[in-house]
């Protein structure tokens, strides 16, 4: 059993009590949430005659049904409408915060807490959307949760939850240029599988992690879900609190030193015990890219889809499935494989950092003939700086189209989305099939970086070779 | 599809009902209920939708649309069942599909709880186990399958296998206190110590 951990610290200041049938009520600090799982919550609060327990420690935005061509309501699409104006209607009635369209802080609901200076550390926070993990790269406990459980913490502030264990991924030496947060964890769910994680939290720890900024601390705990934790999470520390100073929601001036003190004093003990620890060194890994249907079907860009015999048997029915949806052949590099579309943007990826990232690739070059390729930055405060520092017209200038902030085309609940079989570059978090919104649409996860490259050669490249 | 049973309610000793085999590991909440089916405000419409996709794909062939399974109400699946997006859309599109206990060799973390948290048990057995069980319950799909949550069986006629469920959602299960808001609304003074001794809520 773990102590010691921040895992554990966060956990007990949170307990309310224990409840009959083994589960612990949890407080809950922070819940974020948006129109896709509130609706039937708030419509259920109703149904039993419940008042919203602590509006003030709610925050509504809206993200996954936006269009990102033209935001001008009403929404062409009645359905979206509708949900964007049950949003507003609930939220209003119960007195949360919005941050609506055009508000200057609305976007994906796991870059804009981040960035308004909501998430901090040693908070427990929790949303109807499985990438709420993102906002362990404060040191927090966060996790998604369904909508029932939306509608507990609306009504309580607080949820029935069981306690994890603690796993630690610790990661040697630096990652190299032209390698980011992304292929990591991507090189880290390869490794260990979409499953190993379930029941655990994963800390992130090592010389490696400790030099990540924030962005891409929070892309490494973002996809943490994908490989079966619930919530993974990195110690704060002084990148942590320079990140937050001075943002609207963090701590004054007056109480920022007390803060700071708190929140140093929840990292992980030097003598914690985990329930286990993995070790990786991330100086060998390479670009990586997903070949197939789930997040832990990846390879480094330099190597070859695997062939069936190489891998473990209980991963070969899925691989083999993979082959045959993917339309791509055991043994055929990965690198030079055609794509249609190319796709920047996400709560994984959709943060001023990947899209200068990407922009450094595409600065000067062109998309190929024939590629559709667009960017969408992650929230309205992320466009507004990266129009500052120009990277709209170096996007457009280099054939991407630059769209408003959204969701977009991760999962396609707008009308950004694949057509048919085409394959897609993309900056996502999930390849699950028919993900993007074609029921036979193709997904390659990739960094930023990468998905820019292959939108300027036309096919999967490795990054590291264009400059 | 036949006139649904009640959605579950109150205590859950067993499940009984005919089964329906689904193979394959990792079958994710995207392919349970596509992304663009969560355009809606009510769970209403969520049964006609589950595993659209794939029902589309096999034309009439995928178990959910096969009529001699119409009306199964116990889902047997493999490992890492319902992974991906945390969609409560999921379990409440195979909810009002029919479905009321699913037996597989293992859940992802957050479809498992929100099964709990609409009275769907989630039991687990072996990988060798789950084979078997898949071929018995296909082998006569007319067959009345109880998931027994005492005994922790699962059975008919002559064959029965252990199962398992996770211990906090085996005594919540059985005691009908899965559904948890009244019991959190329950506890507002202990709430409030706790709100009180939060550093963040108190200005550090």
């Amino acid at each position: 059993m773990s102590s010691g951990t921040l895992y554990d610290k966060v956990w007990d200041l949170h307990c309310v009590a224990d409840l009959p049938g083994g589960a612990t009520q949890l407080f809950i600090g922070l819940h974020l949430i948006h129109e896709v799982t509130s609706p039937q919550a708030f419509a259920a609060l109703d149904d039993k005659g419940l008042p919203v327990r602590c509006p003030e420690r709610t925050v509504a935005t809206v993200d996954h049904i936006v269009p990102t061509i033209s935001q001008q309501r009403p929404f062409s699409d009645p359905l979206a409408e509708e949900m964007l104006s049950t949003l507003e209607r609930n939220c209003a009635r119960h007195g949360i915060t919005l941050n609506g369209l055009g508000s200057g802080r609305q976007g994906i609901v796991h870059v804009i807490a981040p960035e308004l200076g909501l998430t901090q550390p040693g908070m427990t926070v929790a949303c109807g959307d499985s990438h709420t993990s993102t906002h362990g790269a404060f040191g927090a406990i966060a996790f998604g949760i369904g909508t029932s459980q939306v509608r507990d913490v609306l009504a309580s502030q607080s949820l029935a939850m069981s306690k994890l264990k603690v796993r630690r991924i610790w990661v040697g030496n630096r990652l190299t240029d032209g390698v980011f947060a992304k292929d990591l964890i991507l090189h880290v769910i390869r490794t260990l599988g979409v499953k190993a994680g379930v029941g655990y939290a994963y800390e992130f720890a090592g010389p490696a992690i400790e030099v990540l900024s924030m962005e891409e601390r929070m892309t490494l705990c973002n996809m943490a879900i994908e490989g079966g934790a619930r919530c993974g999470y990195v110690n704060p520390d002084q990148i942590t609190f320079d990140y937050l100073k001075g943002r609207a929601e963090a701590p004054a001036a007056d109480i920022w030193d007390r803060a700071v003190t708190w929140w140093s004093s929840l990292a992980s003990n030097d003598d914690a015990t985990f329930d286990d620890e993995i070790r990786f060194d991330a100086a060998a890994i390479a670009p990586t890219v997903t070949w197939g249907i789930t997040p832990g079907q990846g390879i480094g860009v330099d190597e070859r889809v695997p062939v069936s015999e190489q891998l473990d048997p209980a991963d070969r029915p899925i691989a083999e499935e993979a082959y045959r949806y993917m339309d791509l052949a055991p043994g055929q590099p990965i690198e030079g494989v055609p794509v249609d579309v190319c796709f920047i943007g996400s709560c994984t990826n959709g943060r001023l950092s990947d899209l200068q990232a990407a922009a450094a690739v595409a600065r000067g070059r062109h998309v190929a003939e024939g590629i559709k390729a667009f960017v969408v930055p992650g929230s309205e405060q992320v466009a507004r700086a990266a129009i500052n520092e120009g990277l709209d017209q170096v996007f457009r200038e280099a054939g991407f189209e630059w769209r408003e902030p959204g969701c977009s085309m991760c999962l396609a609940m707008n009308p950004d989305r694949l057509e048919g079989s085409q394959i897609s570059a993309s900056s996502s978090n999930r390849n699950f099939k028919g993900r993007q919104g074609s029921a036979s649409g193709r997904t390659l996860l990739m960094s930023p970086a990468m998905v820019a490259a292959a939108a300027i050669a036309g096919r999967v490249s490795d990054v590291r070779q264009l400059s | 599809m036949t006139e649904p049973i009640a959605f579950p309610q109150g205590p859950i000793g067993q499940v009984s009902g005919r089964g329906l085999v689904l193979r394959g590991d990792d079958i994710d909440t995207d392919r349970i209920i596509p992304a663009r089916f969560l355009k809606c405000v009510s769970f209403e419409a969520l049964g006609e939708q589950a595993f659209a996709d794939d029902r589309k794909e096999l034309a009439g062939e995928h178990p959910f649309d096969q009529a001699v399974h119409q009306g199964a109400s116990i889902l047997v699946v493999n490992d890492n069942f319902g992974c991906g997006s945390s969609r409560e859309h999921a379990p409440q599109a195979l909810m009002r599909w029919g479905i009321r206990a699913v037996l597989g060799v293992s859940y992802a973390e957050i479809f498992q709880g929100n099964c709990l948290a609409l009275g769907i048990p989630c039991a687990t057995a072996t990988p060798d186990q789950i084979r078997a069980l898949q071929d018995a319950v296909a082998a006569d799909p007319t067959a009345e399958w109880t998931l027994d949550l005492q005994a922790l069986t699962f059975s008919h006629g002559s064959t029965s296998q252990t199962i398992s469920l996770a211990s906090g959602s085996l005594d919540m299960l059985r005691t009908g206190q899965w559904d948890a808001t009244g019991q959190l609304v329950a506890r507002d003074a202990e709430l409030n110590r706790t709100m009180a001794a939060l550093p963040y809520l108190n200005g550090f």
